[in-house]
């Protein structure tokens, strides 16, 4: 066999970045032998089917996808932040950029979202679990180990070089000849799979899950952006599955779908890819949406204005999302009368997105308002926002966007609707509902100071990229001489990233001190919430309800603290749970294996793995499991405990 | 008893799937006018949609969940075919000569 394909060769960046793989590797392995935890992981961790333990290893690996994608992106600022930079070389900025807005946008902003969507939803809905506890397993391990398998791309074999849209002809066989694409097809094809079984999960849970008396119109925001969300997925993810696996025969079996000769059509994938993609910037930002409007009402201590427009508006941006993906093409060579469409869809847009700006500005008005760090997130994305949708809309003009069309500009509009309508999302959505899953809250003056070295640098970082845009820098350029000008715009984009780093430095560090030093919480309901998942004790036990709620209006925990409406009338009874299993990780790895012979073309262990993953899901198929019962004594004790009383 | 077991209804689904994939095959193999082959495939593809539909996927079962399948379906199709006029709309209806 020619093992020299599996080498990235070339430069200390790499090698260092094996070195720290193959170490963290190590450490982790001598650590867990070292202290006894294989056994805790596996029970505890690796098998488990509940909700919100599956959440939390979601928001873990976003959070090191995070750091990953940061490391990028640091490189990138570094390489362009004074003219003629010799830190990168042209081969090893292409796979930076790639896997940077691969990694943000798949393996960490929609992993965020699904690992809160994951805790949260069951807990608002006055849920259990999800419907579907195994499946919800299964989404994660193939999110993970297609994660990881694109992660490992760096250092065996090369990573994909083509753009996080690897656009034809450009990504093909013929101009991209390493393995890096064969990854992309594959990492993606994997996560994605999950991504979908996620859609499908808690579509059900929501649908059929929730608790007596909450009808549709009484859901919490976050509810219905939930529902929203996966909708959108369910139908947007088939078509990138489809594209990527013709991607995939393509470039391992000779293929003629994106070539430009024998019957091909090479924009035909930019199609595709942006009639998924578009509605993907939507399944990252309407979660957002939800969260910031659960956050706004508990901080303004009012309910939220607006109600059923907030509904309305999410389910035309919605199905809008559908309709606007050619106007990430513009250039493409279609006529004046289908640029003009898709630039009146677009712009449409902004009517619905505006209506819940003005919803939010509405509930903000004549509320008690508490700067808490979450509520500062929350504040600062509306004006940031704002500019993001403003330039969107600039873009959306056809004819201007010749002029804007892959510059930096369309990079600073991107960062400036995704970074506060995603990023400062998740991380207020984290720093908000961090005590309902660990029993204590996040030290707030920390919080607010990595707030304000996030916030301010962000805009240091990104705002200079629209002048950047402006002067004529295109994106993806990975240096420039110094008579182009860009030079001192540039290094202060630099500056900005350094400042973020040390935002997101604070607010790790954060993590750790509130854990060692933050008093514990005891009644559950740190913020004084309006929603059910603060009626339960924190942290939340295995069964989170150990009665289910009965729900009589919209913001159901407050109503029934203000007005004295009981939510728990029933008696406590024993409690139907899901068992653990193994399986799905078993899955994972195996898809792991499958993808990474694909990707080198070594067919046998191909084969011999994908008949693996068919005996697993067969297997799975006959499983006869019927759960287990957690007693009505135990379910007694555990709720006094946790209430501290004395059992 | 083994009867009752088998799922005979699923297994002749499967082949007729099968089968009706083979003769939209044909379209590549026998040598046939574009509109014919268009109506062989039009054909052979709504034949092959309702089996999937009522013996797969339930559509036929009376249930409470009828609204949610229909409008799952209307949803489905209409990104379905948003996704195929918008193309041809980009690629050849409104492509700049």
């Amino acid at each position: 066999m020619d093992f020299e394909r599996f080498k990235v060769h070339g430069e200390p960046l790499i090698y260092g970045a094996m070195i720290s793989i193959a170490l963290a590797t190590i450490g982790i392995i001598i650590g867990l032998t070292y202290f006894k935890k294989w056994g805790y992981l596996w029970r505890e961790w690796l098998t488990t089917v509940d909700h919100k333990r599956i959440g939390v290893m979601y928001i873990l690996a976003a959070l090191l996808m995070l750091f990953r994608g940061g490391v990028d992106a640091m490189m990138m600022r570094l390489q362009t932040a004074a003219p003629e930079m010799k830190f990168l070389d042209a081969q090893h900025y292409n796979e930076v950029f790639t896997t940077h807005g691969l990694i943000m946008i798949l393996f960490m902003a929609m992993p965020f979202i699904i690992g809160l969507m994951n805790v949260i939803v069951p807990l608002q809905i006055g849920a259990r679990d999800v419907a579907f506890p195994r499946l919800n397993a299964v989404s994660f391990w193939l999110f993970f180990f297609g994660a990881m398998l694109l992660n490992i791309s760096f250092v065996i074999g090369g990573s994909p070089d083509a753009g996080w849209s690897a656009y034809f002809p450009l990504a093909s066989l013929e101009f991209s000849p390493t393995v890096g694409n064969n990854y992309y097809s594959l990492a993606l094809q994997i996560s994605g799979i999950g991504t979908l079984l996620t859609g499908v999960n808690f579509i059900v849970t929501i649908l059929k899950m929730r608790a007596p008396g909450m009808k549709l119109m009484k859901m919490p925001m976050f509810i219905w952006s939930a529902l929203l969300t996966n909708v959108i997925i369910v139908f947007a993810f088939p078509v990138l599955t489809v594209a990527l696996a013709l991607m995939m025969f393509d470039r391992l079996f000779g293929s003629q779908f994106f070539t430009m000769s024998n019957g091909g059509m090479d924009m035909l994938w930019a199609n595709l890819f942006w009639v998924w993609g578009h509605p993907e910037v939507y399944i990252v930002i309407l979660p957002a949406f939800g969260i910031y409007s659960e956050i706004i009402a508990t901080f303004s201590k009012k309910n939220l204005y607006g109600y059923t427009s907030m509904v309305f508006s999410m389910v035309i941006i919605s199905l809008l999302s559908f309709l606007v993906w050619a106007h990430h093409f513009y250039t493409m060579g279609q006529g004046a009368m289908v640029n003009g469409f898709f630039s009146i869809t677009t712009m449409a847009i902004a009517v619905p997105t505006g209506v819940k700006i003005f919803n939010w500005l509405f509930t903000l008005r004549k509320g008690r308002i508490t700067f808490t760090t979450p509520m500062l997130y929350t504040l600062a994305f509306i004006p940031i926002f704002t500019i993001g949708g403003v330039t969107g809309v600039m873009l959306a003009m056809a004819s201007a966007d010749y002029q804007y069309h892959n510059t930096m500009f369309l990079v600073a509009h991107f960062h400036y609707v995704l970074i506060p309508g995603a990023v400062f999302a998740v991380i207020a959505g984290f720093h908000y509902w961090f005590p309902k899953v660990f029993g204590f809250r996040l030290n707030d003056r920390l919080g607010r100071h990595a707030f304000w070295w996030i916030a301010i640098s962000f805009n240091v970082t990104f705002f200079p990229l629209f002048l950047l845009g402006l002067m004529g820098m295109t994106r993806r350029t990975y240096t420039y001489s110094a008579e182009t000008g860009f030079g001192p715009l540039n290094s202060l984009s630099f500056v900005g990233a350094v400042g973020l780093c040390i935002g997101f430095v604070i607010l790790v560090y954060n993590i750790y001190w509130s854990t060692r030093y933050m008093p514990k919480d005891t009644n559950g309901d740190p913020w004084d919430g309006r929603t059910l998942e603060w009626a339960t004790n924190s942290p939340i036990p295995a069964y989170n309800f150990a009665i289910v709620p009965k729900v009589q209006t919209r913001d159901a925990f407050w109503t029934s603290k203000v007005d004295n409406i009981p939510l728990f009338e029933e008696k406590i009874t024993k409690i139907h749970m899901p068992s653990n299993t193994g399986k799905p990780f078993i899955m994972g790895v195996i898809f792991f294996i499958f993808g990474f012979s694909m990707v080198f073309s070594l067919w046998i262990p191909a084969i011999l793995a994908a008949v693996g993953i068919v005996i697993v899901m067969a297997t799975m198929s006959f499983d006869r499991d019927h759960g287990f019962y957690i007693s009505a004594e135990e379910v007694i004790a555990t709720e006094k405990k946790l209430r501290g009383e004395t059992v | 008893m083994m009867k009752q077991l088998f799922p005979i209804r699923h297994v002749m689904g499967y082949l007729a799937s099968l089968v009706l994939s083979a003769a939209a095959l044909t379209v590549l193999y026998a040598d046939l006018s574009d509109s014919a082959n268009i109506v062989i495939l039009l054909i052979t593809a709504l034949i092959q949609a309702s089996l999937q539909l009522f013996l797969f996927m339930h559509i036929g079962e009376n249930t409470e969940t009828k609204k949610e399948l229909y409008l799952n379906l209307a949803y489905a199709l209409f990104v379905g075919l948003v996704t195929i006029f918008g193309t041809l709309f980009i690629f050849v209806w409104g492509w700049y000569a």
